[in-house]
């Protein structure tokens, strides 16, 4: 019958398109997680965005594969003052573009003005505020984007001039949004520019094909100032969703190396863990409970203080997360910046009860039906909801009800304060506790707890402008007390742990790091 | 002969219990309905309690082991086959009810206003229905969900179950709609009916009496070939993570989360196979008495 | 003819009417696709943000511009991929999706059909047996744990085939079969009962009196007739082959639309989701005509 031929026919013809795009393997495979919302270092945020600008593109500083601090980059030295505001960048003379032409003082200072300006929407433009007038500019009180404290003072050097000594200010300039961005690709194709063919790239890779949900595919670039030192020829990374189909591609050998926690399966995390060739480490994030305390029950700090006395923190990274999580009640993760947290809120349930009655709900009497809510993301955070609410049912005879919410949803309520208490966390952008300790200042958009403190947002202030070390570290340390233990607006979980993929006998230079960075200057294939 | 001894529905029973498959997947049903209706509270187990004995294989203390949390899993299994059954039933029924108005008042009108009815069942017919049941439901929490919460908490887990039982039913009533016209079309020319539409019956009595006895069956046979389609599309909106919420748990959600054991490090196969094996069964009894629903009420000579 | 012309026309009618539902529900959900966990770094910032992208304007306007550009085959930029138009991100996935849907559906009707023929035949056990393991693993089991299951037995397991990914014969099979098998079975189910509708018909009688052997009675009197309620059924099954090309696609890591639809709602991607939205319904509007066509072309007789 000819329906059947038909059919024959049509079939082959469609394999015949399944079957182009089949290329050789490349050097290196990379499983980076969920396709990167865009690559454009100034404006992207996420994580894996953040990976293949890094490949492409680099800063005055880069980061160090083996332990995430900063070390020399596109400038081969730098100088501070003495008061610790002024840092001038001696650019290196054999940096230039893939595309020939050299990267000059003036084209950093441009690419750095062209972020703190409101138009572009950089929305990692905050980290300038640590700059002479990048707030301003950033708001908009200020509207000349010459008026940033960085200046060209000649063809290779870079002048920045900061509003308070910032410590990890050579850290922030091996971020994403501080790279210097081609100046002529920007003028010829405009926002856009991150699509321009060819794309001059500053990074140790140049980017070859970039398809959707598939793969990016990148080739070595040797204007790279340190090309020498690069060794895979071309690299693929991959993206996807689903956390199974990249363990199995990890393990039939088809991905060299899993770069991103989000796209290794959960449950499975305490036996992989285990293997030699996952990697854990102590991450820089901190999972904690954010408190409304805008309206009843939880306006009480009393109640506030109840709660988190009777979470028991240890079940919960024993049971639940099992990746060797340390609980913590605290906002900031141990060793942060080598800087070592307050203690907090231990758990004492007795203390707790003491409390709750205080507060006049004796037993959790005439205590109203609380939600905790939470972002569906991953069953994790269902999990610990289910604890959660079976813990202060326990200790404290309060009954939780649970309200998953989609991530959007999610973000909506917390910002709009519509809720009771709600699950949190916070990534660090750099190793400092000052990232974590700023979200709750009075006037901070990450804040969400409507929790207003005249005296932490003056201790912040001062820790800020403290030159010491040791000295500041007790002011944020007397902040943290304050916000973790007295009035108690967020109450910690745990600190993250961070965990990737990377088979020792197939793949080098990758190191776990505090600040989950694996630069690619430093990954080789292990030829047999 | 019209009006005979033996009602078409006695004949029809008659059939179907002479088809032995029809038959077991009853008896399939009901036991399962009746375990996941009495068996928890016979068992004395709670399914949301949270033991000390997590992730545990099926073993003496737990029939079906534990899960993340230390839960019976049997105990979350028979609710599980609760709410499914209950999701599956009540989302027939809508798409039934709406069903059924619709291809009846396309077969009984006919001309122009049966034709522009199925012209939007094809529209309809073929819109990403996925979409509408994502908005369904996401609308439901963003708007009701919060207002409820408050006031009536205890009722809030119902809501949102009855959310998706509306929402999953108005998006599989077009076969049935159909499938009723068809029949309607063919009835209203047998002489019962022209007798009644001669004598000036009212349309809702005709409708009750005359028209609705005789489309019982196909009725009920698509009733029972709807459900496990209802099911099935519960769990898939289980596994986007649009479904039932925790801490309820219905088997398309226990499935999809047991799917995460199907690697190849660690399997902890009771989580997968329990839930599974359950809703396969289910839908395999389902689907038996559904077939022999229909060839009772469509005999073809011939046949088994 | 006359009822041709006017389907076609309707078509643009019923895009427009979702682009415009779509529109307006989308943006009754909860949460802006300018959402971040991190807040904007300024108002100013989050002002510039959605003046690109005209969100600072009333929403008729909006809408008005929205079907502007859509007129001109312009869906717009996508809100969450910001380097990408959305016909630039349809572009890139749109021919994988329609490979892997192509070749499901070859599987399901090559598979589905001879099934359903050679059990209705009831001459080999062979057959019946497949015809029953089919209808169970297709029916019952969700394309979410057939996925893992067959890439868990036949990748990881035997190492026959490649654990995912896309791009040529071999890397195509089992995704193919994942999506297939589901849809075979149905399609097994519709041709045997078609058959058997049929095999007893008079006018089949009367070919076997004529001295036809039994092969040419099957080919050109029986399949024709039974191949009807087949293709009647496939424009709601394609419906549902794009709700289960998601799942696959995601458990395959299979570059298509997939994961763009689930995403883009729960991202708030309004243009892409739209956009995805009106490009189904024209590929299945279209594909609903073509297979009308098709059973003009089998049985003159429908269409009625």
């Amino acid at each position: 019958m000819p329906a059947v031929w038909l059919l024959a026919a049509w079939t082959l013809l469609v394999g015949l398109l399944t079957g182009c795009g089949q290329a050789e393997r490349a050097d290196l495979v990379i499983h980076n997680g969920p396709e990167p919302e865009t690559i454009d270092p100034q404006i992207l945020t996420g994580q894996a965005d953040g990976r293949i600008a890094s490949a492409l593109f680099e800063g005055l500083t880069r980061f160090n594969p083996t332990n995430g601090t900063a070390m020399p980059g596109l400038a081969s030295h730098w100088e501070i003052s003495g008061d610790g505001r002024t840092y001038t960048f001696f650019l290196r003379p054999e940096a230039r573009w893939s595309t020939g032409e050299p990267i000059h003082a003036e084209e950093v200072v441009w690419s750095w003005r062209r972020v703190v300006t409101p138009a572009t929407a950089a929305d990692y433009s905050s980290q300038f505020f640590c700059v002479r007038n990048g707030r301003a500019l950033v708001n908009g009180e200020l509207r000349d984007p010459s008026l940033l404290g960085a200046e060209a003072v000649d063809a290779r050097t870079v002048r920045v001039h900061l509003e308070n000594p910032t410590p990890y200010f050579l850290e922030l300039a091996a971020s994403r949004v501080f790279f210097p961005i081609p100046r002529r690709a920007v003028e010829r194709w405009g926002d856009q520019w991150i699509r321009a063919d060819p794309l001059p790239c500053s990074g140790p890779y140049q980017l070859l094909g970039w398809r959707v949900n598939d793969r990016f595919r990148l080739r070595r670039n040797p204007r790279y100032w340190d090309a020498g030192r690069v060794d895979a020829e071309r690299i693929d990374v991959l993206s996807g969703d689903n956390p199974s189909t990249a363990l199995n591609l990890f393990l039939s050998g088809e991905v060299d190396l899993i770069s991103d926690r989000k796209i290794i399966p959960g449950e499975l995390g305490p036996e992989l863990a285990r293997r030699p060739d996952f990697h854990r480490f102590d991450y820089l994030g901190q999972d904690f409970i954010r408190f409304n305390t805008t309206r009843k029950p939880f306006q009480d700090a009393r109640v506030r203080r109840a709660v988190a006395l009777a979470i028991d923190r240890e079940r919960i990274t024993t049971r639940i997360t099992r990746m060797g999580e340390r609980p913590s009640a605290g906002i900031t993760p141990a060793g942060t910046g080598g800087y070592q947290p307050p203690a907090g809120l231990p758990f004492d349930p007795q203390a707790a009860r003491r409390l709750l009655a205080e507060a006049g709900y004796p037993g959790g009497g005439g205590f109203p039906t609380v939600e905790y809510a939470f972002n569906v993301g991953s069953r994790i955070y269902e999990q610990t909801g289910v604890e959660i609410q079976a813990m202060l049912r326990e200790h404290l005879g309060i009954r939780v009800e649970l309200r998953p919410l989609e991530w959007k949803t999610y973000l909506a309520e917390m910002s709009a304060l519509n809720y009771d208490f709600i699950r949190g966390s916070w990534i660090g952008d750099y190793d400092d506790p000052m990232t974590f300790l700023d979200c709750f200042l009075s006037d901070s958009g990450n804040n969400r707890t409507g929790w207003k403190d005249a005296r932490y947002d003056r201790l912040l202030r001062e820790a800020a402008s403290e030159g010491v070390p040791q000295r500041r570290a007790g002011i944020l340390r007397e902040a943290e007390t304050l916000l973790i233990a007295e009035a108690v607006p967020v109450t910690g979980l745990y600190s993250h742990v961070g965990l990737y993929a990377a088979d020792p006998r197939r793949v080098a230079g990758v190191w776990p790091n505090r600040m989950d960075e694996h630069p690619f200057f430093s990954m080789r294939r292990i030829r047999p | 002969m019209i009006g005979s001894s033996s009602s078409p529905g006695r004949l029809a029973l008659e059939r179907f219990l002479r088809d032995r498959m029809a038959v077991a997947g009853l008896v399939v049903l009901v036991l399962a309905a009746l375990a996941a209706g009495i068996g928890p509270l016979l068992l004395g187990i709670d399914p949301d309690r949270a033991g000390d004995l997590a992730l545990a294989p099926p073993g003496a203390a737990h029939w079906m082991g534990t899960d993340i949390h230390g839960r019976d899993l049997l105990a979350r299994v028979l609710i599980g086959t609760r709410i499914s059954l209950a999701v599956g039933a009540v989302g027939a029924l809508v798409s039934l009810m709406i069903g059924v108005a619709w291809g009846v008042v396309a077969g009984a009108a006919g001309g122009r206003t049966d034709a522009w009815l199925m012209r939007v069942v094809d529209g309809l017919q073929a819109l990403p229905t996925v979409v509408w049941v994502m908005l369904g439901m996401t609308l439901f929490e963003a708007g009701l969900a919060g207002r409820f919460a408050q006031r009536w908490p205890d009722a809030l887990p119902v809501l949102r179950l009855a959310a998706m039982m509306i929402c999953l039913g108005s998006v599989s009533w077009l076969t049935m709609a159909r499938v009723i016209r068809a029949q309607t079309l063919v009835l209203r020319q047998r002489p019962f009916l022209l007798a009644a539409t001669a004598l000036g019956v009212p349309p809702v009595r005709w409708f009750l009496r005359h028209l609705l006895p005789n489309l019982s069956g196909v009725i009920l046979v698509y009733l029972t070939l709807s459900v496990p389609s209802v099911v099935l599309y519960e769990s898939f909106l289980s596994f986007l993570g649009l479904g039932v919420r925790p801490p309820q748990a219905s088997l398309g959600s226990l499935i999809a989360d047991g799917a995460s054991q199907l690697n190849p490090i660690r399997v902890r196969w009771w989580l997968l196979v329990f839930p599974a094996g359950l809703m396969a069964l289910l839908l395999a009894a389902l689907n038996s008495v559904g077939a022999g629903l229909r060839a009772a009420f469509e005999p073809r000579e011939g046949s088994r | 003819m006359k009822s041709w012309a006017s389907r076609l026309a309707l078509v643009p009618v019923l895009l427009w009417a979702v682009a415009t539902l779509c529109f307006f529900l989308l943006r009754a959900l909860p949460g802006g696709p300018f959402d971040r966990e991190r807040p904007a770094a300024s108002r100013e910032v989050e002002a510039a943000l959605r003046a690109r992208y005209h969100w600072d304007e009333p929403l008729g306007r909006q809408y008005l511009r929205y079907l502007g550009n859509l007129a001109r085959g312009d869906l717009g930029p996508s809100l969450k991929y910001r380097n990408h138009s959305v016909n630039d991100l349809l572009g890139q996935t749109v021919p994988v999706s329609l490979s892997l849907g192509a070749l499901a559906f070859a599987v399901a009707m090559g598979l589905g059909i001879p099934v359903g023929v050679f059990s209705a035949l009831g001459r080999n056990r062979w057959a019946d047996a497949t015809a029953s393991l089919l209808t169970l693993v297709g029916v019952c089991v969700p394309v979410f744990v057939l996925g893992p299951l067959l890439v868990l037995v036949f990748a990881v397991g035997l190492e026959w085939f490649p654990v995912a990914l896309w791009g040529g014969w071999t890397r195509a099979v089992l995704p193919t079969l994942t999506l297939g098998l589901y849809f075979a079975a149905r399609v097994a189910r519709w041709m045997r009962e078609g058959m058997l509708e049929v095999l007893q018909s008079p006018h089949v009688q009367a070919a076997r009196a004529r001295g036809l052997g039994e092969g040419a009675v099957i080919l050109r009197h029986v399949l024709p007739v039974a191949l009807v309620p087949v293709v009647s059924y496939t424009g709601p099954m394609l419906a549902d082959l794009l709700t289960g090309s998601f799942v696959v696609e995601n458990v395959f890591q299979i570059p298509g639309t997939g994961a763009f639809f689930v995403n883009s709602f729960f991202s708030r991607d309004y243009p892409l989701m739209m956009g995805l939205v009106l490009f189904y319904c024209l590929v299945l509007q279209v594909l609903s005509l073509i297979t009308d066509l098709l059973l003009r072309w089998i049985d003159p007789r429908i269409g009625s």
